[in-house]
């Protein structure tokens, strides 16, 4: 982990949101932090809370509807502390975020390159065409070609890699400090996904920000991920560098998501799905939330929430199986899968 | 787009004409006895429903006869063009007669139209944002009473409140000049004073209607991805909402709009009984109870054409608001 100071700390995050069936846990004392130069993966199901947490931050719940508690810390400011003008004056300029399906989030009625200047005027005092004249560098900055003409054409008439990338250009107008990504390349087709990963981590390195990306694909992950963090019913499951997430991985969740993979040399028929669905998290299971669909479940799981603690070895995870327990099951599992490719 | 707006006009001339047919065929060939009998009055002469048979063309085969029909309506009669005839009853010209009372609606359907449009979409707007409080229940609340009372009453209770009795307010029947139509051209002071209580009567249903449908669409609206992206930007909320919301959610209400003003044009028949304005819709209703045909085709004639050429400005509207029906 480098030594410079954290960009923005999260701290004891809960989320609820109050709904006629009841409360609803979305997120429950989620704590993290993300420094320059380094890219946070969020991996987990739908519904485990990445999302929420990410327009947390962001300060787009709806807090008529949501409860939120803790602290997220930027520049030494809480966010949720921050009145709703100071927080807007956040948005856009020191923290942007992208999301998943870019025609959606693009509208409909306004040219490409006036959505973008209008971004560059909602926090800098410049004239409508010097606002278009940087929204026609950002677009051509994120590889739109012929960059002055495309500006004037509708999201319509956009590629959806192209509506991707015109909304990246719309986060960076102000260069800001943290980029959220929210599942940017969910609804893109795969030869174009790599290339927007591309470009966000890209963008990380030139503007020496810190990205944070929210995906349900490992893969992604893999791809551009300094850390990760895995999120189960709205908890951290595990968290730690990525390169011991993929090879000393902790928590049994994160095995069932590297089993469900599909990479180059396993096949379909060798892929393990987790069994079950993620738990309702209007009424979560006492306990550790994973537990019922854990094949390694024993005594205290049920009733004994595992705190998230750090290993010998650094990461963080939240489990209750012991070090040697763990390293037996390892050892079956490569096992197991030796004989099968064999 | 020039283009486009002429593909339409042509599109529209086609639709008028098959107007035309139906319209035709329902009043002239449908009822039974000979249309001649009832141009001839009580006691017709044989001389006369000759006449009529030759002047009519009713005494030769179907298809030449609506022949005759639409040349004379195309190249216009001696009262001019468009040529729809002469009346049953009074043997006035249709075309002289809706001329004439064509304003009388055409001024209450467009100061109504304003004043519905103005309120129904404020108030909408104003529900939306200030969703589930006073002023939203209370905006609900209005629009409520507005669909559900009936034109008719409240335009008698509006007369009689607000001229006959004025009470509360000393002098509140100046404002108002009771029932009756004074045209423009007596003074605009005299002409508004009669207009006021039929446009708001007219608008109150209209309004409410407006007011709950605009309220949904910025709902619905609001919830869209692309309001959340002008959020993340950082947009201040009235930006959000005036700017990249409400032009989304206005689509509807310029496709409504359109047709209500339209449809309006020969059925505005109530207020302009209640108010004795004796427009279009005033006289379609007496010329149907009369069975007077030519004055009931001519208005439906005035309605097809004020349908079609609202469509054809809603759908130019529709393209200067949405750029996707623009290019496709």
């Amino acid at each position: 982990m480098s030594s410079t100071a954290p960009l923005l700390e999260v701290r004891d995050l809960s989320v609820r949101f109050r709904t006629r069936d009841g409360v609803v846990q979305a997120v429950s004392n989620l704590s993290f932090m993300l420094r320059r130069g380094e890219t946070l993966g969020v991996v987990g199901e739908s519904g485990s809370g990445k999302s929420v947490t990410s327009l947390a931050i962001m300060g787009l719940l709806n807090r008529a509807h949501a409860d939120v508690e803790g602290e997220i810390f930027f520049e030494g400011k809480d966010l949720l502390k921050l009145p709703p003008d100071e927080l807007r004056k956040v948005r856009g300029q020191d923290i942007s975020m992208i999301f998943q399906d870019p025609f959606a989030c693009l509208h409909p009625m306004y040219r490409v390159g006036k959505q973008i200047a209008e971004a560059v005027r909602a926090h800098a005092d410049v004239s409508k065409s010097a606002a278009w004249d940087r929204a026609v560098e950002l677009l051509g900055a994120v590889g739109i070609p012929n960059a002055a003409v495309r500006a004037r054409d509708f999201p319509h008439q956009f590629s959806g890699g192209m509506r991707q990338r015109a909304m990246i250009a719309m986060a960076l107008v102000h260069n800001p400090d943290v980029l959220i990504a929210d599942e940017p390349t969910t609804a893109l087709d795969v030869t174009v996904q790599a290339q927007i990963l591309e470009l966000i981590d890209d963008v990380k390195r030139e503007f020496d920000i810190g990205v944070i990306l929210i995906t349900h694909d490992l893969g992604v992950i893999a791809e551009t991920a300094s850390h990760v963090m895995v999120m189960y019913a709205g908890r951290a499951m595990e968290h730690g560098p990525a390169h011991e997430i993929f090879t000393a991985a902790q928590h049994p969740y994160t095995w069932g998501l590297l089993e469900s993979m599909p990479t180059i040399e396993k096949r379909l028929e060798i892929l393990v799905p987790i069994e079950g669905s993620p738990p309702s998290l209007l009424n979560p299971p006492p306990g550790c939330p994973f537990h019922p669909r854990c094949k390694y479940r024993f005594e205290p799981c049920d009733n004994k929430r595992p705190p998230l603690a750090p290993i010998p070895d650094g990461h963080l995870d939240a489990c209750h199986l012991s070090a040697e327990r763990k390293r037996e099951i390892w050892r079956d599992r490569i096992a197991a899968e030796l004989g099968v490719t064999a | 787009m020039l283009i486009y707006i002429l593909r339409r006009l042509v599109w529209t001339a086609v639709v008028i004409l098959a107007v035309l047919f139906v319209t035709y065929v329902v009043f002239f060939e449908l009822p039974n006895g000979n249309p001649a009998l009832r141009f001839c009055g009580k006691e017709p002469t044989e001389q006369c429903i000759q006449q009529t048979d030759a002047r009519l063309h009713l005494n030769k085969p179907f298809y030449i006869e609506f022949g005759y029909f639409v040349k004379t309506f195309a190249l216009g009669d001696e009262n001019g063009w468009p040529g729809l005839g002469y009346s049953y009853g009074n043997y006035i010209s249709v075309r002289t007669e809706i001329i004439q009372r064509a304003p009388r609606s055409l001024w209450l359907i467009a100061g109504a139209a304003v004043i519905w449009l103005t309120t129904g979409v404020g108030i909408g707007v104003l529900s939306a944002v200030k969703r589930r409080t006073l002023a939203d229940r209370a905006a609900m609340g209005f629009a409520l009473v507005g669909i559900s009372a009936p034109v008719f009453w409240l335009g008698l209770m509006a007369l009689y409140v607000v001229w006959k009795e004025h009470f509360w307010i000393p002098g509140l029947n100046h404002l108002t000049g009771g029932s009756g139509y004074v045209p423009l051209s007596d003074g605009v002071d005299h002409f508004l004073a009669h207009m006021i209580l039929p446009w708001s009567v007219l608008a109150l249903l209209y309004a409410a209607i407006y007011a709950r449908l605009m309220r949904n669409n910025l709902l619905e609206t609001l919830g869209e991805d692309y309001i959340r992206t002008a959020r993340a930007k950082g947009l201040s909320e009235r930006q959000v909402i005036f700017k990249h919301a409400l032009r989304a959610s206005l689509i509807p209400i310029v496709t409504i709009f359109g047709l209500d003003i339209a449809l309006l044009v020969g059925t505005a028949i109530i207020t302009e009984s209640v108010f004795n304005l004796q427009g279009l819709g005033w006289l379609a209703y007496n010329a149907a109870i009369s069975q007077d045909l030519p004055t009931v085709l001519g208005v439906v004639l005035c309605t097809a054409c004020a349908v079609a050429i609202m469509n054809l400005v809603v759908d130019i509207l529709y393209a200067f608001l949405d750029p996707r029906v623009r290019y496709a």
